[in-house]
């Protein structure tokens, strides 16, 4: 497991996963940040992203905007994305909105690194 | 929290960031690329576009991109027509797909023209940005998140938002606008008060040449004038309305002989009263002129009036002398001691401060006479950069070591403080 140096955001690495942390609050700054973050980690060779929200309580409409962004960026180098530990009340948003679509939600990081050893078909939930 | 509650509320938030965003006078496409996302991530929107359609042009420009690729910029051709066209949308925005060319016939030229590019990218909405009545943009998205159409009250949402959007663009473009031409009035003030400090210069130099023994005295003046003002903590522009009166306060000698003003001996009664009008002919010189500093005119009527009343042209006493003829007359009197005349050699500098001790409350106003002392100090002392004094009575005439002391006495003397203890201890 490789932890990143990058102090704006919390991450790591496990084999060819990222798994990135997206804070308390999912707005403008944070948001590009974890955009850098995700961009980054698919750049260096990352075939997968966890995105941690265990610490998120709210995702404002920038957050969502960005996470979208996020989600094209891995669905166009083939890679897969995860939302971990997501508020019930985060994923109803994300289900009104239709991220869920796009992604697999875990109960928390450790499923979602174990579902992607295995992935299920897209916009399957686990733990939900 | 039912889903259509939970939909309001984060449209709403939606609303109010947008709101703080566009009221932000900061960083123009910040605030474009802000909104956009906002727009977005209200209704799970993929992709879009913030294209500006300046008005009178028919090339377009766009401000923000997310979504379509780093290389794809949205460029539209908008003639006019199709300006009438998008301000006359049946909805707020016009979906694009098969059929609505026949629903909209008048888009059907812009369709024609962009229609296919815009599929090409996903695009499935444009949305005009209006203003004032007048199209100033387009906002171009795409597909919902959610891969459901978009319904009519997402285009009401989208519409009330892109509004936001155009009357944010339209107030930074303002702004900026504004901003531009304050500048250039700024730029062209500078430029005229700096012709009329040249011309004033100018005047001053004409001025002294009338005058063989004076050369240089109103400039001088001026600077001393300058230099008694700043000390007193005057603003800049004050500062530099009181070199100007500096360096116009003889003008009046221009109706003054030549053979008076320079008689090489003490002048008579009658010649005295000739030369005396100088003042009262300064100000009606003075007085037609628009000066873009105040008082000008007073200041050079006054700068012969001494606060006991025996001064010249009215015998004004001490309140009724304006502030600045009160610098302009020590400065005046400073330089007139200190530089060589037709009858006499100018005075050493601790005459200078006899006098000064002699004349403050008399003639010179305290305040005044004490920030002169100090800023001279405060060159004697080394506290300044410049060495104005030393340019102007010559590296000779001033020695800190034995001066330095004159002036402190002369400033404890002059201080109401000091002389309230003084006379406290005794």
């Amino acid at each position: 497991m490789e932890e990143s140096l990058n102090s704006d955001v919390r991450s790591h690495t496990v084999g060819t996963t990222a798994v990135v942390y997206a804070g308390d609050y999912l707005n403008k700054l944070t948001g590009e940040r974890i955009e850098r973050e995700c961009r980054k980690q698919l750049d260096s060779g990352c075939r997968a992203l966890v995105i941690d929200f265990s610490d998120t309580e709210l995702v404002n409409s920038i957050g969502i905007s960005i996470l979208l962004g996020i989600i094209d960026i891995a669905e166009k180098s083939g890679a897969l994305v995860v939302f971990s530990d997501v508020k019930n009340e985060t994923v109803q948003l994300f289900e009104m909105l239709g991220l869920t679509r796009h992604v697999i939600l875990a109960k928390d990081e450790q499923e979602a690194l174990s579902s992607l050893s295995t992935p299920p078909p897209q916009s399957q939930a686990i733990g939900h | 929290m039912e889903p259509n509650t939970q939909k309001l509320i984060h449209s709403f938030g939606a609303l109010a960031d947008l709101g703080q965003e566009i009221a932000d006078t900061g960083d123009f496409i910040e605030m474009v690329r802000t909104s956009l996302h906002l727009l977005l991530g209200t209704l799970g929107i993929r992709r879009g576009a913030v294209v500006e359609c300046p008005l009178h042009l028919e090339t377009t420009n766009s401000l923000a991109v997310w979504g379509l690729g780093e290389d794809y910029q949205p460029r539209f051709i908008v003639e006019e027509s199709d300006r009438e066209a998008f301000l006359n949308l049946r909805q707020g925005a016009l979906p694009i797909n098969s059929s609505v060319e026949s629903n909209e016939p008048a888009v059907a030229p812009f369709l024609s023209r962009h229609g296919e590019e815009l599929r090409a990218q996903q695009i499935e909405l444009v949305a005009p940005v209006i203003v004032r009545g007048r199209m100033t943009g387009l906002v171009v998205l795409g597909g919902k998140a959610s891969g459901e159409p978009f319904t009519p009250e997402d285009i009401e949402v989208i519409s009330a938002m892109v509004r936001h959007i155009g009357v944010g663009i339209y107030t930074h473009r303002l702004l900026a606008e504004v901003k531009q031409r304050a500048e250039e009035n700024e730029r062209l003030y500078q430029d005229l008060r700096a012709i009329y400090r040249d011309t004033v210069r100018a005047f001053a130099a004409a001025i002294d040449v009338k005058d063989t023994y004076t050369q240089g005295h109103s400039e001088r003046v001026g600077k001393y004038s300058e230099i008694i003002a700043r000390e007193l903590g005057w603003g800049e522009n004050e500062v530099e309305g009181i070199a100007i009166a500096g360096y116009l306060h003889d003008i009046g000698k221009l109706a003054v002989e030549r053979k008076i003003i320079n008689a090489p001996y003490k002048i008579d009664a009658k010649e005295s009263i000739e030369l005396n009008r100088h003042p009262a002919a300064g100000f009606d010189i003075l007085s037609p002129i628009h000066h873009p500093y105040a008082d000008i005119p007073l200041m050079a009527k006054y700068h012969h009036e001494r606060l006991d009343g025996r001064g010249y042209p009215d015998g004004l006493t001490d309140t009724q002398i304006p502030i600045g003829a009160k610098i302009v007359s020590l400065a005046d009197s400073f330089d007139a001691m200190t530089t060589d005349r037709p009858y006499k050699t100018r005075r050493s500098f601790d005459e200078v401060v006899h006098d000064l001790r002699r004349n403050t409350g008399k003639q010179f106003d305290v305040q005044v006479v004490a920030a002169f002392c100090r800023a001279l100090l405060k060159e004697l002392n080394g506290e300044t950069k410049e060495r104005k004094f030393l340019k102007m009575l010559g590296k000779d005439y001033l020695n800190a070591e034995k001066d330095a002391p004159l002036l402190r006495e002369l400033l404890n003397e002059l201080d109401p403080n000091t002389q309230a203890a003084a006379a406290a201890g005794t």
